[in-house]
């Protein structure tokens, strides 16, 4: 279960990862869980959410995070 | 001193039912590094920062991030919509920023034009609706046009925001009587946003009755942007000193400093 690969569009970007849920992706990347935001499939998730939320292939995620702006 | 310490003390500024003390409100973004960013906002003295919301960099996810060097217990960001064209794009980013931080206080912009980055007004006015509705509490940059920024306050934002000219540009407050005029009919704190390029265009707003100012560029494009936040936050506080003081009138003709009576003759 661990190993299958599914392809995602992460960040706009095509990627291969073995993720099976968001929560995997989160801690694959080493992202910081209070530092981001998540859209799966353009819905926003909560973070007690990630783990239940299973990655597919063909899925979209957004991760975003703040940046300077003005 | 007592007396102007006293003054400022109960002079808070309050956006919807939060408290603050600076009426200086600075973005983040255009700093050399995040060292520089970091002392420019402690200099500024400001309490909200606006901050912009991005795809994670995921080649880079181990650098230094704004959180790191602004942090969130002791600022209050603002997270804005910089770059969103559409109410929908707004709307969709600002609830993403809410489930990151849990803010719900938050600056929103659509912007209508690439090269003007004037906002798009029948879009501010539709996403200031839907954001409203959906419980946030929406400060909003708008164009400086009395109808437009009464509708916005009609709608339920907590603050109007208009131009005093376009982002960036830093050529101060092209129409202080519409400015004005704003400040007058407005319920809700009003916030110069966008358009002060140095100290003395902030001193204006200030003066004409603007609850505060909200700037970036000013500050992050100066040559020395810490010593240029010392000089808009003093800017800041002389403009809303001068603004409770009340200033002179204006006469056409010279009226002596020193009395008539009593000269040696």
């Amino acid at each position: 279960m661990g190993t299958q690969q599914r392809s995602i569009t992460l960040n706009g970007e095509q990627r291969s990862t073995s993720a099976a849920n968001v929560a995997d992706l989160v801690q694959q990347l080493e992202l910081d869980i209070r530092q981001i935001a998540i859209e799966h499939n353009r819905i926003i998730l909560a973070r007690p959410s990630y783990e239940k939320t299973p990655l597919r292939d063909g899925d979209a995620v957004e991760i975003v995070s703040f940046i300077g702006g003005g | 001193m007592d007396a102007i310490r006293q003054e400022n003390s109960v002079d808070e500024l309050v956006i919807a039912g939060r408290r603050f003390m600076s009426r200086l409100l600075v973005g983040t973004g255009k700093y050399r590094d995040m060292a520089e960013t970091k002392a420019a906002i402690e200099a500024s003295g400001a309490e909200i920062v606006t901050a912009a919301l991005r795809r994670v960099d995921l080649s880079a996810v181990h650098d230094v991030k704004l959180h790191d060097v602004i942090d969130p217990k002791k600022y209050t960001y603002l997270p804005n919509t910089a770059g969103c064209y559409t109410a929908e794009e707004a709307v969709r980013t600002l609830r993403l920023a809410r489930e990151l931080g849990g803010w719900s206080l938050v600056k929103l912009e659509v912007i209508g034009d690439r090269k003007s980055l004037f906002p798009d007004v029948p879009e501010t006015l539709k996403a200031a609706e839907l954001l409203v509705k959906d419980g946030f509490d929406v400060m909003v940059y708008t164009v400086d046009d009395p109808k437009i920024c009464k509708e916005l306050e009609t709608r339920g934002c907590c603050a109007i925001m208009p131009l005093a000219a376009p982002i960036g540009s830093g050529l101060g407050i092209t129409n202080p009587r519409t400015i004005r005029t704003i400040v007058e009919q407005s319920s809700v704190p009003v916030f110069v946003d966008a358009g002060v390029g140095t100290p003395s265009d902030a001193v204006i707003a200030m003066e004409l009755g603007c609850d505060g100012v909200l700037m970036n560029t000013a500050i992050a494009e100066a040559g020395n942007p810490v010593l240029m936040a010392r000089a808009m936050r003093l800017a800041v506080e002389a403009g809303r000193m001068a603004y409770l003081a009340g200033r002179m009138p204006k006469r056409a003709d010279a009226s002596p400093s020193s009395p008539t009576r009593g000269l040696i003759t």
